[in-house]
């Protein structure tokens, strides 16, 4: 029989009213502004605009602390968000060759032209806690030298010439776009990147660490790591041509990876791509590493059926939002389905018993 | 107000670059300063939505789409028939405004008056802070030098 149960608005309601009080904590200490998260935790903003999707810093630190710094519950909020939006258009494909970069390092080519900047890194520091943040805080002003006005070119573009880094020629095809379509596989690449640069991060690193411990390895070097702002150019009906509709912080790593050839292709550096929102370098190598090793096929290397080389696997568990809600379900009322379980379980038990009985019985 | 030639669409979008990017504090700083409230019918009010961002695989390949970003648009016509647009990264609906108002006055005779009293501060301001950061990232470029070795 089915019993429809109804019943908890009051303690639903009482436990969201503490939810917003503990959220708050001490009334003692001054509460943060959106704009304290913002300037002063902006990597975890950018985490939260690189995997929630959608690029606005302000969003993105209001969701922080409406999910009182949980950023999975911070990133299912701008998901949500996001979904409400009517989309305006897609566009013009962003150009990194011309980023203003605050950072720009290259672990393969020592004299690069533009050179090796490290900016704000945390590079090269020892990893100590600094309890001078805690006593009287910090207003350190960074040097100034002379700026560079030209764009940076990239890396890749040095080895074009010799035909010994595998080309990315430009193309116009309009890519899918797994907002609006669920993915299918086999995929594209363009599907694959749109995929991971919205993916867990812990879950790409994962993924990319295993490619480096044998799992489908592939030697990677990463040829180039960016930071900075480029613009955003969208053509406008009304207008009839393109404006800059703003500018959005990205990071972008490309590989160079060891590649003996194959049965299709010669022996040449191979490479993988990754492209993030905000100033996320973790997550960028780790997407270059991963898409390196799901372009297997399309270089005729073997599948050595190591996760990272498996789309399906890769793909349909990147994304936390999807996870953590099929996850986390199971712990909601299932008071139905496991009352017919739990049915199921005692009858199976009495038919047991009863077959064993009438044997003993019997001798 | 009176309606100027029409603007190429070069110099239109050099203005509506800047429009775009502009922080939100300073565009409605300067066009506080600016007496001019000219009246005007909306074509379409404010309305926030998103832009799919496209990037390219290997930063030259074939297009993908990276992530949304949020933009606020909005059309209105002056009295003088003067139509402009706001098309501007985030979602500042009295931001969006004053980009259309400043778009459709740069078509008028106070073009002038706007681009001395709007356009180019915001366009310093911009270019400053962009040097600024490019002078900090040259501040930490590496400089390497050889060590003298052993057996020279």
């Amino acid at each position: 029989m089915y019993v429809a149960v109804k019943g908890g608005e009051k303690a639903i309601d009482n436990a969201h009213s503490w939810l917003a009080e503990e959220r708050r904590g001490s009334t003692d200490i001054v509460e943060l502004s959106i704009a304290q998260i913002r300037e002063q935790l902006s990597l975890a903003v950018n985490r939260v605009m690189a995997e929630g999707s959608l690029f606005d810093p302000d969003l993105a630190a209001l969701a922080i602390k409406q999910a009182r710094g949980d950023l999975i519950e911070a990133i299912f909020l701008i998901r949500a968000y996001r979904t409400t939006l009517p989309r305006f258009g897609y566009s013009i494909p962003v150009q990194t060759g011309d980023m203003a970069c605050d950072r720009r390092i290259s672990a393969t080519f020592k004299d690069a032209p533009g050179g090796q900047v490290l900016g704000p890194t945390f590079d090269y520091t020892h990893r100590l806690l600094d309890f001078k943040l805690a006593a009287d805080g910090n207003d350190t002003v960074a040097p100034m030298a002379g700026p560079r006005t030209e764009p940076t070119p990239h890396i890749a573009e040095f080895l074009k010439g010799e035909d010994i880094i595998q080309d990315e020629p430009t193309s116009d095809d309009l890519p899918g776009d797994l907002t609006r379509e669920p993915m299918e596989f086999p995929s594209t690449r363009p599907l694959r990147l749109q995929s991971l640069t919205r993916g867990d991060e812990g879950f790409v690193l994962g993924m990319a660490y295993s490619t480096q411990r044998g799992y489908a390895r592939n030697h990677a070097f990463v040829g180039e790591l960016r930071i900075g702002k480029v613009a955003v150019e969208m053509d406008i009906p009304e207008l009839g041509f393109a404006i800059e509709i703003g500018e959005v912080e990205l990071t972008e790593c490309e590989t160079v990876n060891q590649f003996k050839g194959s049965k299709t292709e010669p022996p040449q550096f191979t490479r993988g791509y990754g492209l993030v929102f905000g100033q996320s370098e973790r997550k960028s190598i780790a997407m270059a590493l991963v898409d390196r090793a799901l372009r297997w096929k399309e270089l005729g290397e073997d599948n050595l059926g190591a996760p990272a080389q498996d789309e399906e696997f890769v793909l349909s568990h990147a994304d936390n939002i999807q996870a953590t809600g099929f996850l986390e379900h199971i712990k909601l009322p299932h008071y139905v389905d496991f009352q017919s379980e739990l049915e199921l379980v005692r009858k199976l038990r009495r038919e047991a018993e009863e077959r064993i009985t009438p044997k003993e019985a019997a001798e | 107000m009176a309606y100027l030639d029409k603007p190429t669409d070069a110099e239109r979008r050099q203005w509506m670059d800047v429009l775009a990017r502009a922080p939100e504090d300073a565009l409605m700083a300067l066009w506080d300063k600016v007496q001019l409230r000219p009246t005007f019918e909306w074509l379409r009010a404010p309305e926030i939505g998103g832009v799919m961002v496209r990037a390219r695989t290997g930063s030259t390949g074939a297009p993908f789409n990276l992530g949304e970003m949020t933009v606020t648009r909005c059309s209105l016509v002056l009295q003088g028939g003067a139509v402009g647009h706001g098309y501007v990264q985030g979602r500042s609906k009295p931001k969006a405004e004053v980009a259309a108002l400043v778009d459709a006055l740069m078509q008028t005779t106070a073009a002038d008056a706007i681009r001395a009293e709007i356009i180019s501060p915001l366009s310093r301001q911009m270019q400053d802070a962009r040097t600024k950061r490019a002078a900090k990232a040259a501040a930490t470029k590496v400089e390497f030098f050889t060590l003298v070795r052993g057996e020279d």
